[in-house]
């Protein structure tokens, strides 16, 4: 079976999620591996969610905001530019390809530019191969287990759950 | 009748015993209420003592370290079952701790470092510790050190949490106190701490934050009313819970994150980071950059007591 990459797209509502549904409403083709979620502002976007969604099984997130001046909500897309420049130098400590994660800007009116851009991260994706972590830190946790037969107590590997 | 008590360590300092007797004369009090049936490092006590127990015999155990191998984890098992009332005492049983940050690195890694590769180490024979050692009639064992540090709640049912590196000695009697008076919160609860972050009982002027410049304690003397942050040390104080009388910061020593996150966060560093992040001055891309070289070990600076209770909770292998 062809591995097909899981995407999740955090959008902000008023650009990248207004170029994504002009994508659609203009019926250009893009890749279907993309979920997109609909947040207020890039800036809404923590940390915490990027590792959350791969942890959950995605393969590689993309964020998309409004270009740099162009923020609702004045600031919001430069925080989301630091957050994204810290969060990319940090990757890697993980044990995870930085390119799994990538910002982009996406006004409303580029819903062309949109749909290129999930088929290319699609595509960087699906080189990186699948990132399947959570089975990779079970894995890493088969053998803490209490080893001598005769200890009491002795059940397995039971209570190492990822 | 006396609380019938038990005080464990497993992969710990001993910091948190330290800090039980640090109650100093309260634990007078604390004694006349409390028979010590267990605590290996004041006392001489076996194993076998704590199995001669019925299950459920302690009233509380306080357990403090994480659990690093499997004798830990056996240990941790055994005290479940003899006890009512079991509870996390510190940083490490409640988050991993410091020892969390082996997690970052595989067991194989970490046993060639310090058995083979060390500046300080001699072992021309490579001899690295084997969980079975026989020799003639002779046989040991060694527990199993595991390749993940875990926290208490990853092996064993906890009761409560009492945060902290180590725990304010006056929250553990607080802690015991409630458990004499029957006074105890919702099981699972964070006992011994407040609820809002440590910037709320934080004395320092805070204002606007921009940072511009980053900056190691070793590297300069901070102002000492002005909000560490905005000098340019990293101060865990925005995601870390309160409870601890802001005694780093009082000392002039920005907060490490010892008492961990807030109710409802998952992820104490990854807090951080996006806390961090949003307070910076640069806007361009190669400034951030720039800025963020300045950083040194941002993840296990963020992590530094709850990587084993992140959401991965460890590095991907």
């Amino acid at each position: 079976m062809t591995f097909e990459p899981k995407i999740v797209g955090f959008l902000c509502n008023w650009c990248s999620y207004t170029g994504a549904d002009l994508a659609g409403t203009a019926r250009i083709k893009y890749s279907p591996n993309i979920r997109t979620i609909r947040v207020m502002c890039s800036g809404r976007i923590e940390p915490t969610f990027i590792i959350k969604a791969l942890f959950e099984g995605a393969d590689g997130v993309l964020i998309a905001g409004c270009h740099p001046g162009d923020c609702h909500y004045q600031e919001g897309n430069y925080k989301a530019l630091r957050r994204y420049r810290f969060f990319k130098k940090i990757l890697p400590q993980y044990g995870i390809e930085e390119g799994r994660v990538r910002l982009e800007w996406v006004a409303a009116s580029e819903g062309e530019r949109f749909a290129s851009l999930v088929d290319e991260f699609t595509e960087e994706i699906r080189n990186l191969g699948p990132l399947n972590i959570k089975e990779s830190i079970k894995k890493a946790m088969l053998d803490d287990v209490i080893p001598h037969a005769e200890s009491e107590h002795h059940k397995g590997g039971d209570a190492n759950e990822a | 009748m006396k609380l019938k008590t038990g005080i464990y360590w497993g992969a710990g300092c001993g910091g948190c015993d330290v800090a039980v007797l640090d109650v100093h004369e309260k634990l007078l009090a604390v004694a006349e209420k409390m028979d010590l049936l267990f605590w290996p490092i004041a006392m001489d006590f076996k194993y076998d003592d704590v199995r001669a127990r019925a299950d459920g015999e302690f009233d509380i155990v306080l357990y403090n370290g994480a659990v690093r191998n499997s004798e830990n984890e056996e240990i941790a098992k055994l005290l479940r079952r003899k006890s009512k009332v079991l509870v996390a005492l510190g940083a490490c049983a409640h988050m991993g701790g410091l020892p969390g940050l082996a997690n970052f690195h595989t067991r194989e890694d970490i046993l060639n470092r310090v058995y083979l590769e060390s500046e300080s180490t001699v072992n021309p024979e490579g001899v690295i510790p084997q969980e079975r050692w026989k020799k003639g009639e002779e046989e040991l064992e060694l527990p199993r050190f595991y390749n993940t540090v875990k926290t208490l709640d990853q092996v064993v049912e906890v009761d409560y949490y009492i945060p902290g590196c180590p725990p304010v000695p006056s929250q553990i009697i607080s802690a015991l106190t409630a458990v004499w008076e029957g006074a105890l919160p919702e099981k699972g609860s964070i006992i011994g701490a407040g609820t809002r972050t440590l910037c709320d009982e934080c004395p320092r002027n805070k204002e606007e934050k921009e940072i511009t410049i980053f900056k190691r304690p070793v590297e300069m003397i901070p102002e000492p009313d002005k909000c560490l942050l905005e000098q340019g040390l990293i101060c865990l104080g925005p995601v870390t819970r309160e409870g601890c009388g802001a005694r780093c910061i009082n000392s002039n020593v920005p907060c490490r994150g010892c008492y961990g996150p807030l109710d409802g966060v998952s992820d104490q560093g990854m807090r951080m980071l996006g806390a961090l992040a949003s307070v910076l001055e640069p806007k361009e891309e190669k400034e951030i950059d720039a800025l963020l070289s300045q950083v040194v070990d941002p993840l296990r600076t963020f992590h530094r007591f709850s990587m084993a209770a992140s959401i991965l909770r460890r590095k991907k292998v």
